[in-house]
């Protein structure tokens, strides 16, 4: 029962980071490691928010979206955009703004760790196994708002026109879709989403200014076992990952610190056997 | 007459930029404060420093010879936690740049000595403040013209502390069988860093030997964000006792899971972050009951020197002194009368005089020990008597003491119990 709590949470918490990456390297081939650090900001504005203004957690939680969405909106406006046509500028300017971000927060929080308060204390207990509420709250909001995010995609007009610029940019152009425009949207949506993971997470995790670096390697390792660019890979390497997390620590007591590092060599494992990741050739027929 | 009012003009403006240049107190005594300034750890150095300088410049500054001179402190941050280049360069900066006379602090073992291999070259003293590796005293025995330079400041090596948590084990232990009335089931919950190595395989031969039962051993990432597998293992593998080694984010996480699952055991150890005073509330008051090693707890005293040292640095910074703060005792118990004994700032004469002093400082007494060949190492006794450290137990929101508390380092040692210690409690879940 552990191994499934917890590779569903780990793996739904690196798909909805792995989903929003996806989608704007799918739209506006922006590869934007910044991605968790919009995460680790959300984190601390709830934590300001919450411990230091007093404010409710779910309004802190959405506020902190808010900021963490606006703040996405202003650096692809100003510090992405005007280089985006440079993949290669982008991937560094991108990492330039992710240590800004961590040096404002060491500045501001100084690198103590801080921890944000469950929204439903205690647990419950299934078959001898003890379940934070917190840990399947995080899980039921992960799934609805993945719910909500396919809705977007698959039954709306902005949905097809931002699948429609992922499948052919040109072509989308020549149908009269502003690119650029559906690009700051689609940058601001990824944005929200990684706000929203932060803001989920944040109270089954300890803050600090460093918290966007493992975050990072393993969306990236998600991003790339399911199929670079492809929504569905992204789900389903998401949780392919996180349960081999979860399986190691329980099964390896004394080698819990290798989960990283086995999650890692499965996905190598599975690009020796398929270069393109899980889906690439599905997503490449998509195209 | 013009042309005089211009002369003495021109004299009088030499006369006071040369006054305005030159210090009204002659020449500094520069040490430089290196730590990690964005953590607490650098904090401690730092706060720990400003308040033994602030002290001694009060009262006139440091007699060295004839001169009357006052203590300059220059602030180095390592930035060691992340990056051990940035903490040599900081270090070689101190030396280069700003030619500080001495240096105190220091954290992480690896940072530490890519670091006293730097003051060893330009034969600066470096109180280590941090670091509890022995391999950075054994360079003294190994190497004394070298390496003569580093002593260490706090805290005593790591074989000492290994040996402290056992003792802290201990007392669970038997409260664990006296109250409870079970057997005592032991299991090691370490975090997979280099520094707890050696302090797990030496768990793991002590603890039967101890009479408890060893019933498995876990090592978890430092930065750990979710550790419920291993306590679901750990509660399944019937431990009533859990020795934790954690320096890092883990020990929050720990901590406050198992306060939430109400783990039914007791955690014994050390856990750096219980150690500050910002635990209960990054644990959402769910460490209740960890218990860890520490220096300094408030109300407990080693001596008459640790009350006014505690209250002040609580007044001064709001806070408890962590034991980096220990930079204070370095320099004001240390370095300062060792530079008045000897009436220099030369480091050659101010190391013997050093190396064979022992005296009082507010955690207890220092004394700088030999090796077995009879060589300096610069390394801190441990034991009644001299440095022991603390066992503290977060009861109710509050930090108090509970070790030593007629604690006997041998059967045929003195009992040594600090004024201001409570008795441990077990928490009232494992009595259900």
């Amino acid at each position: 029962m552990n191994i499934i709590i917890t590779g569903l949470i780990t793996g739904s918490m690196l798909a909805l980071l792995a989903i929003s990456f996806s989608l704007i390297f799918g739209v506006a081939r922006i590869v934007n490691i910044a991605h968790t650090a919009f995460y680790m900001v959300a984190a601390y504005c709830i934590f300001s928010l919450t411990g230091k203004f007093g404010l409710n957690p779910v309004a802190g939680m959405m506020i902190a979206v808010v900021v963490v969405t606006v703040f996405g909106l202003l650096a692809y406006k100003f510090v992405i955009d005007p280089i985006r046509e440079h993949e290669a500028a982008v991937l560094i300017a991108t990492i330039a703004l992710a240590m800004i971000f961590q040096e404002a927060v060491m500045l501001i929080y100084t690198g103590d760790y801080r921890t944000v308060s469950a929204l439903i204390e205690g647990y419950f207990i299934v078959t001898g196994v003890k379940v934070f509420y917190q840990q399947v709250l995080t899980f039921g909001v992960v799934l609805a708002v993945l719910g909500i995010l396919w809705v977007l995609l698959m039954k709306t007009k902005l949905g097809l026109a931002i699948r429609s610029t992922a499948e052919d940019r040109e072509v989308a152009n020549l149908m009269g879709m502003n690119d650029s425009r559906l690009a700051m949207i689609t940058m601001g949506i990824s944005v929200a989403l990684a706000g929203f993971t932060g803001a989920v997470i944040a109270p089954l995790t300890v803050l600090s200014p460093y918290m966007w670096m493992e975050p990072l390697i393993m969306m990236m390792a998600v991003v790339v076992l399911g199929g670079l660019g492809s929504i569905k890979g992204s789900f389903v390497a998401a949780y392919i990952l996180g349960f081999t997390e979860a399986l190691v620590v329980f099964m390896i007591p004394k080698g819990a610190f290798l989960k990283g590092s086995v999650a890692l060599t499965i996905m190598i494992l599975v690009l020796l056997l398929r270069p393109e990741g899980l889906f690439g050739i599905s997503f490449e027929e998509e195209r | 007459m013009k042309r005089e009012t211009f002369g003495w003009s021109f004299f009088v403006t030499v006369c006071l930029v040369i006054f305005m240049s030159v210090p009204v107190w002659g020449r500094t005594i520069k040490i430089g404060v290196i730590g990690p300034m964005n953590f607490v750890q650098g904090k401690g150095h730092w706060n720990g420093a400003v308040m033994a300088a602030e002290e001694i410049n009060a009262r006139g500054g440091v007699q060295v010879g004839n001169e009357k001179m006052k203590i300059e402190l220059v602030k180095a941050d390592s930035n060691e936690f992340l990056n051990v280049t940035d903490a040599t360069n900081a270090m070689e900066r101190l030396m280069t740049q700003d030619k500080v006379d001495f240096v105190v602090g220091g954290f992480r073992t690896e940072a530490v000595l890519a670091m006293q291999d730097i003051a060893m070259d330009y034969k600066k003293i470096f109180i280590g403040c941090g670091a509890a590796s022995k391999i950075l005293c054994d360079k003294v025995g190994e190497n004394y013209n070298r390496y003569k330079y580093w002593f260490r400041g706090t805290p005593f090596n790591e074989y000492y502390l290994v040996a402290t948590s056992f003792a802290h084990l201990g007392v669970a232990g038997a409260a664990i069988k006296n109250e409870l009335n079970v057997p005592v089931k032991c299991a090691i919950v370490a975090e997979k860093a280099t520094w707890a190595e050696g302090m797990v395989k030496a768990a793991e031969g002590t603890i039967p030997k101890m009479g408890f039962e060893l019933s498995g051993i876990w090592r978890p990432s430092p930065v750990a964000t979710d550790v419920t597998a291993e306590l679901s293992a750990i509660q399944k593998s019937g431990a009533n006792l859990i020795f934790t080694i954690f320096s890092s984010s883990v020990g929050i996480t720990f901590a406050r899971q198992a306060g939430e699952l109400k783990i039914p055991a007791v955690q014994v150890g050390i856990n750096v972050e219980a150690q500050k005073d910002g635990f209960w509330e990054a644990t959402k008051g769910m460490g209740n009951y960890v218990f860890t090693m520490n220096t300094y707890i408030r109300g407990v005293e080693y001596n008459e020197m640790t009350k006014p040292f505690v209250e002040d640095y609580y007044k001064r910074f709001g806070e408890v002194p962590t034991y980096t703060a220990d930079t204070h005792t370095a320099i004001l118990q240390g370095l300062v009368p060792s530079i008045e004994a000897v009436g220099s700032l030369d480091s050659d004469k101010i190391v013997a005089h050093m190396e064979n002093r022992e005296y009082l400082v507010p955690s207890g007494k220092v004394k700088y020990l030999k090796d077995a060949q009879g060589r300096p190492t610069h390394e801190l006794a441990w034991g009644p008597g001299y440095l022991t450290s603390l066992g503290g137990q977060w009861q109710d929101g509050k930090f108090v003491g509970v070790w030593p508390n007629k604690w006997k380092a041998s059967p045929t040692a003195p009992e040594v119990t600090y004024k201001g210690m409570v008795p441990l409690k077990l928490p009232p879940w494992m009595k259900k």
